[in-house]
């Protein structure tokens, strides 16, 4: 996908260009507010990364003048601000998701994919499959090779996310995000046990493993080769 | 020079020097009216006096000139008439001819007063020259169209009263003067305390945090002014030791990681096999600059707490649901470490609080829990529990580990404060102080206490952060009808 990094730090939006580029995505740059609102403008890219300070015209503004122009390009904010409510402004600017720096570039790639890939619209989609796993949204029923399989309510919302973002990785901190809209560091690594249970119920009594861990980065959900 | 001269203008311009001075004029003008009356006085009671023995002679002369005639009143007068006595005569016949008396002749003053009055004279000195003199005279009538004037040498008296006059003039003059070096040395006093609290609060500027102000015990206005301002002193200096305090603790906490960091990219580095240790040593790097990451953030998040209340970041929210909702996200993983956790939560505990925040605060005391109280394999149990408690709220977390001893309880709170059991644990030794930030943020508080055996932790939420329950219609009760909406 084409992804547009608005950063005012040169190192920084570098190594994101070369990174993105490896992992199979053009990137382009900009360096200052100004030049960034006009080249989102054009309306080419997948994805905006906006820096929140940024020289000219900050990232928020950026952003605000997008919106405001009917430009819907999904944003991810980069920003070295706390979260406690900067996290707040930045969501109601227009931005679709936060990220704190420092930041794990498994994280932001994880993200900005995350974000790239959302054409439809996740509230029209009833049944999401993957292999022979199946949700069914309005029944809520789980079905493995046609076998039922009973899950918790907050396990059927981590696989609900998982499957929605199917073949994607998926951290730990969107996880944590979206299935149990926390926005904090809970200090162990619980997530993991809860994706551990999930996984013992859709894929031990199976043979082909369909929830991969994908090492330093997080989980995906996806039938065949991570 | 110039600062001496400084000084002396700065000492005349001050308030108790200007007071001073109004206060001598006064008593001045109030002198000056007080002496002259005096003079006045003294003057008038001493001439009647020589006036009254005057009238007493005049009338002994008197009866003897009518009794002994012209001849006998010209003899007496002439013996009383010694040129050094105090009496002055002066007899003339009714054709004005000196018949008797010291005086050469009759005063010009007394030639216009018949009743007698104050004349001047001149005595010839034996030495050459006059002395000049004043004195009393009466005219007593002796008939046959003769004149007697009887008179008195008042100089003494006069003396006297001068004397007296210069007197109390020297005499205000010395209170005036006392007056003013008494208002120069207030003022200088005044002056010098002052010097001294801005010159010790000059210092205290240029760092030295540790001077006070001389307290000179007198119990006056200044030294209480003296002691507001060390008390003062005294709290920001306690204040900057805490923070001080911190600092060291935050490049200890922060320092000792930073060093592994370097050391394990050294070691790989270093490590002969190359390629595969480059990579394990880069992993290591990464893993260590996260839980750095970790502090800073927690340190940051903590420091923002501080400064003071968060803009528009307040929800409403059921905090049973929320404490509810952050056990179970720990449930699978304290199982899995051995723990029953159990949560009973009351319903309907509305509160209008930061949702994450207070969602962190739960989740790193039970994070704790998890952490410290694990005696052995076999685990604990930890109970989370959240109800009303007064107007407010409480959330509680406790376990049945080791606890805490009273006398660290206090500590623990503090950044970065890890006892010597916990030092190996993972952690960023920030949990508990966030968890109190939190509770500060909220208008509440964190109390540690003992569970018998285990910590009993309790997060409490002020009144003012907990929508009350509807009691009622009760009429005017706003926040009743609020909640009801």
């Amino acid at each position: 996908m084409r992804v547009l990094v608005i950063e005012d730090d040169r190192e920084t939006a570098q190594f994101l260009q070369k990174s993105l580029k490896e992992s199979g995505h053009t990137a382009d740059l900009a360096g200052d507010g100004e030049t960034g609102l006009g080249l989102a403008g054009e309306g080419t890219y997948d994805v905006l990364i906006v820096d929140r300070m940024l020289p000219r015209l900050d990232g928020l503004s950026v952003i605000k003048t997008l919106r405001t122009n009917g430009n819907r390009t999904p944003v991810l904010i980069l920003s070295a601000l706390g979260e406690v409510d900067d996290r707040v402004k930045g969501l109601r600017a227009g931005g679709d998701d936060y990220l704190t720096k420092p930041y794990a570039y498994s994280e932001l790639l994880a993200r900005v994919e995350a974000l790239g890939r959302r054409t439809v619209p996740e509230e029209q989609q009833t049944r999401y499959s993957v292999g022979d796993l199946v949700l069914d949204r309005l029944s809520h029923r789980v079905t493995r090779g046609g076998e039922h399989i009973l899950l918790q309510p907050r396990e059927y919302r981590l696989l609900e996310y998982l499957m929605q973002h199917a073949g994607q990785v998926v951290t730990r901190t969107m996880l944590l995000e979206h299935v149990w809209d926390y926005h904090f560091d809970p200090q162990t690594n619980v997530i993991d046990v809860h994706v551990s249970r999930l996984r013992s119920k859709i894929d031990k009594s199976f043979d082909k493993p369909l929830l991969h861990t994908v090492r330093g980065a997080g989980y995906t959900l996806r039938d065949g080769p991570v | 020079m110039t600062a001496l001269s400084e000084r002396i203008i700065k000492v005349f311009s001050t308030t108790a020097f200007r007071l001073t001075v109004a206060a001598v004029i006064a008593f001045v003008i109030a002198a000056a009216v007080l002496a002259g009356v005096l003079f006045r006085q003294t003057n008038s009671i001493l001439t009647e006096q020589v006036l009254a023995t005057l009238r007493a002679e005049a009338r002994v002369l008197r009866t003897d000139a009518l009794g002994g005639g012209i001849a006998t009143i010209a003899e007496k007068v002439a013996a009383l008439s010694r040129p050094d006595g105090p009496g002055l005569y002066y007899l003339t016949d009714s054709a004005g001819v000196k018949l008797a008396g010291n005086l050469n002749r009759l005063p010009p003053e007394l030639e216009a007063s018949p009743q007698g009055g104050v004349f001047s004279y001149n005595t010839a000195l034996s030495a050459g020259g006059s002395e000049r003199g004043l004195a009393v005279a009466v005219p007593v009538d002796i008939g046959g169209g003769n004149t007697l004037i009887i008179g008195r040498d008042i100089e003494a008296q006069r003396a006297f009263a001068d004397a007296m006059k210069r007197t109390f003039l020297t005499g205000f003059g010395l209170l005036s003067l006392l007056g003013l070096a008494g208002g120069l040395a207030v003022s200088r006093f005044t002056l010098n305390r002052l010097d001294t609290i801005t010159a010790t609060s000059r210092s205290i500027m240029d760092g030295d945090l540790s001077r006070r102000i001389p307290v000179q015990g007198g119990g006056g206005e200044l030294d209480a002014l003296a002691q507001n301002l060390n008390e003062m002193l005294d709290r920001i200096e306690g204040l900057m030791s805490g923070l001080r305090e911190v600092s060291d603790n935050i490049a200890h906490d922060l320092k000792t990681p930073l060093n592994r960091l370097r050391n394990s990219a050294e070691a790989a580095l270093r490590d002969p096999r190359g390629g595969e240790a480059y990579r394990e040593g880069l992993e290591r790097t990464i893993e260590k600059s996260d839980e750095l990451i970790k502090t800073f953030n927690a340190l940051l998040l903590i420091a923002r707490l501080e400064a003071g209340p968060l803009e528009d970041s307040l929800e409403r929210f059921d905090l049973g649901a929320l404490v509810e909702d952050v056990a179970e996200l720990y449930m699978p993983a304290a199982e899995e470490d051995g723990f029953e956790l159990t949560v009973e939560a009351a319903k309907g505990v509305e509160v209008m609080a930061n949702k994450q925040l207070i969602g962190q605060a739960i989740a790193n005391l039970i994070d704790n829990a998890i952490k410290y109280s694990r005696v052995s394999s076999a685990g604990g149990a930890i109970r989370v529990a959240a109800g009303r408690r007064g107007g407010g709220a409480v959330i509680s977390v406790a376990d049945t580990g080791p606890g805490i001893s009273a006398a660290d309880r206090e500590r623990v709170l503090k950044r970065f404060v890890r006892l010597e059991e916990s030092r190996t644990k993972p952690g960023t030794g920030l949990g508990l102080s966030l968890v109190a930030a939190v509770a500060r943020l909220h208008h509440g508080e964190i109390r540690l206490e003992d569970n018998h055996p285990g910590l009993k932790v309790d997060l409490i939420l002020s009144e003012r952060v907990v929508i009350q329950p509807l009691k009622g219609q009760l009429p005017g009760d706003e926040r009743a009808l609020l909640a009801a909406k």
